[in-house]
């Protein structure tokens, strides 16, 4: 790996790597490593892999980082995750991309989490783009997650940087005493576009959801956050989703939530706004300038 | 080291003060009170720079800063706390901490001990709705002591805390009293706390006037406290 490709990796991916690990390059297997208690396959129908965790595994890390530093590329990709019964789960993805020329790149890639009874998953998964070229860095993750009874997963998405098209759709099937928790945090830019939708099902009986959404949208930059939460058992979800905007960025939420079960309760809260005027002036009665003060608010809220 | 010269500020064709002259000495405790709306929150804003008044002069230790923005006059050493803390998504008690001693590493905490909050328990909480106003008003008095500034102003710290509080706040005021090294101004409406000014500043209708320590029993409406520290 040379040192551009080293750099992405760090940008992307906070992991030590000393579980199994499959690094894609460039739309293809870069380097590979199973664990006595995970196994990563090709796929054989379709590019991707599939990485079978075996039940009672005690305690799983595995790392899956894609590259792509070929200006042009296409890259699609689907991954598919068998979580065996109680078994626990660190799994570190993200995509870096470099386009220092003319033609776009894209990454798309689906995730299909199958997470076994009584397993707990927890996924992080960081976008980074670079590259002065004028070729867009696109990224379009598709995550389906099906948590078997007693199952709990959380997510961690964060884009801070450098994507300047992404398209984010997550779907989930709660069944039976399951736990879904999703952090998401994208700041765009410039005249980045950035959508996330979050399209959940609650059937099984005390199944719950949270999603917070942090969002920061500068410049000419677009968001639009979408949360769909249907509870058809005795339920609760809870959508957060709080976005900052400055100068002529603009962020839409649409939240569609509806309850088919009297004990269903489910709840939407989205906050868009400027940053505060009080917390600015708190800040610089700090000693921050105006500037400092405003990196600092929005440091915070996406931590 | 400050003085107001004529200052006078209007705010929708209303005039919330009017052609104030005042002096603050080094060391001293000040007191401001008055009924609500008089101007003293505004006036305390002037000082800071939070607020622009349309008319008159401001100057620290003989220099002229009307036109200094807030941070400069935090770094020249003037500290505010608010009377409504202010609440930050995702921002530790921590890092807020950091910012008010200028990124110095936090010695012992002892400030959060000063103000009645065990660290262990507060440092990696966030400055958001988790906390109650109570815990939130003594993180913004914190954050103040923090700066050791030159001239340390608080906005009415007594509202929105309970009694304990209210207790540990005075013990506060009179170590500060004691040992701080530079003026403090604070507003207040309680008696227990003007009871330490070494001067009473009147604010009514926009007006300023001294008032003599002794005469405090005539301005205080004695108030009874209900126990979550709201007054009746």
């Amino acid at each position: 790996m040379n040192n551009l490709e080293n750099k992405l990796l760090k940008k992307v991916n906070d992991s030590p790597m000393t579980g199994a690990v499959n690094i894609r390059k460039n739309g293809k297997m870069w380097q590979r490593k199973n664990t006595k208690y995970v196994t990563i396959s090709d796929r054989k129908d379709r590019g991707g892999i599939e990485i079978r965790v075996k039940d009672d595994t005690p305690f799983a890390l595995i790392d899956i980082p894609v590259l792509i530093t070929q200006s042009g590329l296409t890259d699609t990709v689907r991954n598919d995750f068998y979580i065996g019964k109680n078994a626990k789960v660190l799994i570190y993805a993200g995509c870096g991309i470099n386009n220092c020329f003319e033609k776009d790149s894209f990454h798309s890639g689906e995730h299909y989490f199958y997470v076994g009874e009584n397993s707990s998953v927890k996924y992080i998964e960081k976008h980074y783009g670079e590259g002065k070229g004028r070729g867009k860095r696109v990224i379009n993750p598709v995550t389906q997650i099906f948590l078997e009874k007693g199952a709990k997963m959380e997510i961690e998405t964060t884009q801070i940087e450098g994507i300047d098209d992404t398209n984010r759709v997550t779907r989930a099937i709660l069944k039976e005493k399951t736990n879904l928790i999703v952090k998401e945090k994208i700041m765009t830019s410039g005249s980045q576009k950035a959508m996330t939708e979050f399209i959940v099902k609650l059937k099984g009986r005390e199944s719950s959801c949270r999603v917070i959404s942090r969002a920061v949208a500068t410049e000419k930059s677009e968001q639009k956050f979408v949360s769909n939460i249907k509870g058809n058992e005795k339920c609760f979800a809870h959508i957060a989703c709080d976005s900052i905007i400055k100068d002529k960025g603009r962020v839409s939420a649409i939240p569609k939530i509806k309850a088919n079960h009297v004990e269903a309760e489910l709840v939407h809260e989205a906050t868009i706004g400027k940053i505060a005027g009080e917390q600015l002036v708190k800040l610089m009665s700090l000693g921050l300038d105006q500037k400092k003060a405003e990196e600092e608010i929005i440091q915070g809220f996406l931590n | 080291m400050l003085e107001l010269k004529n200052i006078s500020l209007e705010k929708e064709g209303k005039k919330i003060l009017d052609r104030i002259d005042l002096k603050l000495e080094e060391k001293k405790f000040y007191v401001m009170t008055g009924p609500n709306g008089g101007g003293k929150s505004s006036l305390a804003k002037v000082i800071m720079g939070i607020e622009t008044s349309q008319k008159g002069q401001i100057f620290w230790n003989k220099e002229e800063i009307g036109q200094k923005s807030i941070d400069a006059r935090s770094k020249m050493g003037i500290g505010f706390s608010f009377q409504q803390p202010i609440k930050f998504k995702g921002i530790k008690i921590k890092r807020l901490l950091e910012l008010a001693s200028k990124n110095k590493k936090l010695r012992g905490c002892g400030v959060l001990r000063q103000v009645g909050l065990c660290p262990r328990e507060y440092l990696e909480r966030e400055v958001d709705s988790s906390l109650s106003g109570g815990e939130l008003k003594r993180i913004e008095i914190a954050s103040v002591l923090l700066q050791r500034p030159k001239l340390a102003i608080f906005d009415e710290p007594e509202a929105g805390i309970d009694l304990w509080s209210f207790n540990n706040l005075i013990e506060v005021f009179k170590d500060l009293q004691k040992n701080y090294a530079g003026t403090i101004l604070v507003i207040s409406h309680q008696e227990k706390i003007m009871e330490m000014a070494d001067e009473i500043l009147l604010i009514k209708n926009g007006r300023l006037e001294i008032v003599e320590k002794n005469k405090i029993a005539n301005l205080v409406i004695k108030k009874k406290c209900d126990s979550k520290g709201g007054c009746i």
